[in-house]
C-alpha cells in the first residue's frame, strides 16, 4: 500500500504530529529506528514546560513556545500525561544578573507571556525557602511546569495508533527514493511507500534529509548531563528553580520531577554524535555544583542515577519546520531543541498546516479520539477501589517493583498496550518498575520474567535497550 | 481490620529467627509477611556453604540454613502470609499489605522489622559512561545465575570487595566465565578474610586495591570498563587508567537497610547504621516496635541476624505478655577507632548487654574497652580488627550498675 503519510522518528515530535495527522482521514506510518518510541532526546531531557520568555521573538520557537503552553497542558490531560503546573523561578545573584532578568522579563512580555513577576530574593525565600541565601532577585514565570516527556511520547504514539497510525520500530531509513511516491527502505530491507515523508529523526535530521539531497541546514548534537535524586530529596524545591543563562551554566535547573523526584541538569556540551550519551566525571561535578549554587541543601548522596540526553541544535537556533526545497512532498521538522518539548503539541499542529501547504488534502476523520486511559490508574485508587481490582485479577496485588509499588497487573498491561514495549527499559519507562532507588536491583528479574512470558520468548531474548542487549546469555 | 499479637515483616532470616523465639517465649499469635513465594530471604540465592557454623555448629549451604529456620517455623504453626508486600506501617502498629487477595490491614501489638537491605546500585556511585545492559549488582546476577539458572556473562569485572562480590567472582568462575578483575575503592578490602582466600586467591583473580571503574563501555551490551587507581582522597589518577574488555560488569559496593517502612513509621534512624536507633532489646523508639538483622544495620555473618533476632523476637514476646516497658535511657557511643555502637541506647540494667561494632579502618592488635565516665566496664583484646567484620563486647550486669549516664567504647592497638 501506499501510506499518505511517512512519519520519520517516534520521538516526542514525530508521535505527536502523527497523532496529529489521524485526525483527519489519512493513512499514516511511523517508522524508528529503535525498538521503542522515546529513545533519543525524548527520554532524556529536562521534562520542563517552559514559560516562553527566552525565545527571542519573532522566531518559530517564540511562537510555538507562547501557543504551545496551553495546547500541552491540554493534550497532557486527554491522554493522562503525569503533568504539573508547578511554576518557575529564575535566579538572579548580582545586580548584573537582575538586569539580565529584566531583560528576559521583557522578552517574556513581547512573546505574550502572562503573569510574570519580578520579586526579591527574600519573597522568593518565603515561596521556597532552600533556595540560596546569595540570591538577589528572581524572575516568577506562574505558568510553567513540568511533564513526562517519555511518557508523553508514548502516549501519543499509542493515542495514534488507536486512531489507525501504524507503528514499525527497528526500522532504520537508508534510503528514501521518490519514483512518484516515497519508497522509504530500512536497514533490513523493509520499504514503505508513501506520498508524503515528515522527518522528525532528531539528531539524525540533516542525514536523513541528505537522503533527499537536502543539505540547507546542520545538526549539531548538543549533549546534556543530569543527576536524578531520591524521592527523601524531591520536595527541597516546589518550582522549577534555573539560574540566570551565564557563560557558565547555561540552564542548570533544580526541579521536582512528576514523580516526585529531583532532577539537576543539564550541562551543554558539543558532542561528536547522537550516540554520545555518556556522562563524565566533569560533567556530573558542573551539575552538582551549580545545582548546589541556587539549592546548596541538595543532598546528592541521595543520588539515584545519572543520564545523558543528546538534543539537536542548530547554528541558527531557531526550529527549522518547513517543507525541503529540494524535495517536494518532504517536510522536515528539525532542530527542534529546548523548548521543543513545551512546543511539541504547537509543533504538530504547524507541521500539518505545512503539509496542507505542501498539497495535502485534510479531510477531518470523525471518528477520531483523541484521549487515552490512565495507565497508572491504579495507583490513584483507594484501598477499597483497589480490592475491587484485585477480586478481578490477584495480579494488581502482587507488587514486584517495591521501590516504586509496581504491580505484575500494571506491568502485564503496559506489556499488552500499545506501543508494545519490546524490554527492560520500555517496561521501566511505562511503569516505573526498576526507576526506583534500587534501580531494578529486585524487580529485574521478575520484569525479565514477564516479558519473556507476554512476548512468548525465552530469558535470553529478553533485552535491556534494544536488539542485542541482552540480559542474559544462556542457561547454566 | 484484621489482628495479630506480633507481626513480623520479612521472612528472611532474621524474621524466621525473631518468629521462632516470639513463638517460644509463649506468644502463639506472631505472623510473618513476605513478598516472596518463600520464606528464607535473600539466603535462598546463597547456595555457598559458610553459614551456621557459630549459630549451629555446622556449617550449611544458604538454602539449607534457611531450611532449619523455616521447619522451625512450620512445626510452630507459625502462620505465613506468602508474596505479600507491606506498603505502610503507622507507629501505633498499623500494617498495611498487599498480596493477591487485596489489600490488608493488620493491627499488631508488637511489630518487628526484618526487612533486610538492599544493594547500593551504579547510580548511587555516579560512575559515568554509558547504560548497556550487562551492568548488575552482585544480588541480582545471583539471583538469576542461582535461582533462575542463567550465565549472566562471560567476562566480568567486579567492582567493589564486599562479600556478595567476592562470593559471586567464585561462582562465575565456578560457571566458566572470566573474572578479570576485582577492584577496590579503599586501601583494604571490605570482605571477610576467608572470602579472600577461598573465592580470589584460589581461583587467581587478582585484586586491586584503590583502584575503581571510572568509565562503563557499551551502547547496547556491555563491550568493557576504563578502571583506574585512586589517591587517597579518593580521586582517579588519571595516568594509570586502562581499558578492560568486559561483557559484565557486577557491583558489590555497599549494602543500604530497607528503612523505608520504618522511616514511614516516624522511628529515627542512625545516620551511620541506616538503621533505627535501638535498645538493649532492639526496640526502636516508637514504643512496640522492634528492628533486627539486616535493616537494623548490615552484618557480615548469618549466625549473628538470627542472635539478634531472638532478642528482639523474645522482648517483643515479653512486651506483649508482660508489658514490660523501658525504665531509664543509657545513651552509647564510638570512641576512638569504632564507627559505631549499637544499641544505640539501654533501657533496663537487669541484665547482661552485648555491645555490636564496627571499627573504622583496618587495625592490627588492639584492645577494645567500654567506659562509662572513668569506669572501664569491659575490655577486649583482638588480634587484629577489620572493617568487615562485625566486633561483640558484653557488658555484665554488674557492671552495667555502675553507669552514670553515657557508655561509650573506644580501641586502642597494642
Amino acid at each position: 500500500m501506499i501510506y499518505d503519510v511517512a512519519v520519520i522518528g517516534a520521538g516526542v515530535i514525530g508521535g505527536l504530529t502523527a497523532r496529529e495527522l489521524t485526525k483527519y482521514k489519512l493513512s499514516v506510518v511511523l517508522l524508528e529506528k529503535e525498538s521503542d518510541v522515546a529513545c533519543g532526546a525524548s527520554k532524556a531531557n529536562s521534562g520542563i514546560i517552559h514559560g516562553g520568555f527566552d525565545p527571542e521573538p519573532d522566531t518559530l520557537k517564540a511562537k510555538l513556545n507562547s501557543t504551545g503552553v496551553d495546547k500541552l497542558y491540554k493534550t497532557a490531560q486527554m491522554l493522562h500525561v503525569p503533568h504539573k503546573n508547578n511554576g518557575s523561578f529564575v535566579c538572579a545573584f548580582s545586580k548584573k544578573e537582575e538586569a539580565h532578568l529584566k531583560e528576559l522579563y521583557d522578552r517574556g512580555i513581547e512573546n505574550g507571556i502572562e503573569k510574570m513577576s519580578i520579586i526579591s530574593g527574600d519573597e522568593a525565600r518565603a515561596i521556597e525557602p532552600n533556595l540560596s541565601p546569595e540570591i538577589t532577585a528572581v524572575l516568577n514565570v506562574p505558568t510553567a511546569g513540568i511533564i513526562c516527556p517519555y511518557e508523553l511520547t508514548i502516549a501519543a504514539v499509542g493515542n495514534a495508533m488507536k486512531n489507525g497510525a501504524v507503528l514499525l520500530t527497528d526500522f532504520t531509513v537508508t534510503s528514501i527514493i521518490n519514483d512518484g511516491c516515497f519508497n522509504v527502505s530500512s536497514a533490513d530491507g523493509r520499504c514503505v511507500k508513501a506520498r508524503y515523508v515528515i522527518n522528525c529523526a532528531g539528531c539524525y535530521g540533516d542525514k536523513i534529509a541528505a537522503m533527499v539531497g537536502d543539505d540547507s541546514f546542520e545538526i549539531i548534537p548538543r549533549a546534556g548531563q543530569y543527576i536524578l535524586l531520591d524521592k527523601k530529596e524531591g520536595a527541597r524545591v516546589s518550582h522549577t528553580i534555573f539560574q540566570v543563562p551565564s557563560k557558565e551554566g547555561k540552564g542548570i535547573l533544580v526541579s521536582p520531577t512528576v514523580d516526585g523526584n529531583l532532577l539537576t541538569g543539564p550541562t551543554a556540551e558539543a558532542v561528536d554524535c547522537p550516540m554520545c550519551v555518556n556522562t563524565t566525571p566533569e560533567g556530573l561535578e558542573t551539575v552538582q555544583r551549580l545545582a548546589a549554587k541556587s539549592v546548596p541543601s541538595v543532598q546528592f548522596r541521595e543520588v539515584i542515577t545519572s543520564f545523558c540526553g543528546v538534543r539537536s541544535s542548530e547554528k541558527n537556533g531557531d526550529f527549522i519546520i518547513e517543507e525541503s526545497k529540494a524535495q517536494k512532498g518532504f517536510i522536515n521538522v528539525a532542530a527542534i531543541d529546548s523548548p521543543g518539548l513545551t512546543s511539541s503539541v504547537a509543533i504538530a499542529e504547524y507541521t500539518v498546516e505545512v503539509l496542507k501547504n505542501a498539497g495535502l488534502e485534510l479531510e477531518l476523520n470523525p471518528d477520531f479520539d483523541g484521549t487515552r486511559e490512565d495507565p497508572h490508574f491504579f495507583r490513584h485508587l483507594t484501598d477499597e477501589e483497589k480490592n475491587e481490582y484485585i477480586k478481578k485479577n490477584p495480579a494488581y496485588g502482587k507488587i514486584i517493583c517495591r521501590c516504586e509499588t509496581v504491580t505484575e497487573g500494571e506491568i502485564r498491561d503496559a506489556i499488552r498496550r500499545d506501543p508494545k514495549p519490546q524490554d527492560i527499559d520500555g517496561v521501566k519507562r511505562r511503569t516505573r518498575s526498576g526507576m526506583g532507588r534500587c534501580q531494578g536491583g529486585f524487580c529485574k528479574p521478575f520484569v525479565m520474567k514477564l516479558l519473556a512470558e507476554e512476548n512468548g520468548c525465552k530469558m535470553e531474548d529478553v533485552t535491556k535497550n534494544g536488539k542485542t542487549s541482552q540480559m542474559v546469555l544462556g542457561k547454566l | 481490620m484484621l489482628e495479630h499479637d506480633i507481626v513480623i515483616i520479612g521472612g528472611g532470616p532474621a524474621g524466621m529467627a525473631a518468629a521462632v523465639a516470639a513463638f517460644d517465649r509463649g506468644v502463639n499469635d506472631v505472623v510473618i509477611l513476605d513478598r516472596d513465594d518463600d520464606i528464607g530471604g535473600i539466603l535462598r540465592q546463597c547456595i555457598h556453604n559458610g553459614f551456621g557454623l557459630h549459630k549451629l555448629g555446622r556449617e550449611l549451604t544458604g538454602p539449607e540454613y534457611a531450611a532449619v529456620y523455616k521447619k522451625m517455623v512450620e512445626e510452630r504453626g507459625i502462620k505465613v502470609y506468602y508474596e505479600t508486600m507491606v506498603t505502610d506501617l503507622t507507629s501505633d502498629r498499623v500494617v498495611t499489605a498487599s498480596n493477591r487477595d487485596g489489600i490488608l490491614k493488620i493491627k499488631a501489638k508488637a511489630v518487628i522489622l526484618a526487612m533486610g537491605c538492599r544493594e547500593r546500585s551504579r547510580g548511587a556511585l555516579n560512575i559515568s559512561g554509558k547504560r548497556p545492559a550487562g551492568v548488575y549488582s552482585a544480588g541480582t546476577a545471583q539471583k538469576l545465575m542461582n535461582c533462575e539458572g542463567y550465565a549472566v556473562g562471560k567476562r566480568a569485572v567486579i567492582l567493589g570487595s564486599g562479600d556478595i562480590g567476592l562470593i559471586m567472582a567464585r561462582r562465575m568462575s565456578l560457571e566458566g566465565a572470566k573474572v578479570e578483575a576485582v577492584c577496590e575503592l579503599m586501601p583494604y578490602s571490605g570482605g571477610l578474610t576467608r572470602n579472600i582466600v577461598q573465592c580470589l586467591e584460589d581461583f587467581g583473580i587478582p585484586l586491586y586495591l584503590s583502584t575503581t571503574v571510572c568509565e562503563i563501555h557499551g551502547d547496547r551490551r556491555l563491550e568493557g570498563v576504563t578502571i583506574a587507581q585512586v589517591d587517597e582522597n579518593r580521586r582517579v589518577i588519571e595516568e594509570t587508567k586502562r581499558y578492560i574488555p568486559c561483557d559484565t560488569l557486577l557491583l558489590s559496593v555497599g549494602l543500604i537497610p530497607e528503612n523505608e517502612l520504618t522511616r514511614a513509621a516516624g522511628i529515627p534512624i542512625d545516620p551511620i547504621t541506616n538503621g533505627a536507633q535501638v535498645d538493649e532489646n532492639r526496640e526502636t523508639k516508637v514504643k512496640g516496635i522492634f528492628a533486627c538483622g539486616n535493616v537494623l544495620q548490615v552484618h557480615d555473618l548469618v549466625d549473628y541476624v538470627s542472635d539478634e533476632a531472638e532478642i528482639a523476637g523474645t522482648a517483643a514476646a515479653r512486651l506483649v505478655l508482660e508489658g514490660k516497658g523501658k525504665t531509664e535511657e543509657i545513651k552509647t557511643g564510638a570512641g576512638n577507632g569504632v564507627r559505631y555502637v549499637l544499641p544505640q541506647c539501654i533501657s533496663n540494667r537487669d541484665g547482661d548487654v552485648a555491645l555490636f561494632m564496627r571499627v573504622t579502618e583496618p587495625f592490627g592488635k588492639v584492645r577494645f574497652t567500654v567506659r562509662s565516665g572513668d569506669e572501664v566496664l569491659a575490655t577486649a583484646v583482638r588480634l587484629k580488627a577489620a572493617p568487615g567484620e562485625m566486633e561483640k563486647i558484653t557488658v555484665k550486669a554488674d557492671k552495667l550498675a555502675l553507669v552514670k549516664d553515657t557508655v561509650t567504647v573506644s580501641l586502642e592497638e597494642i
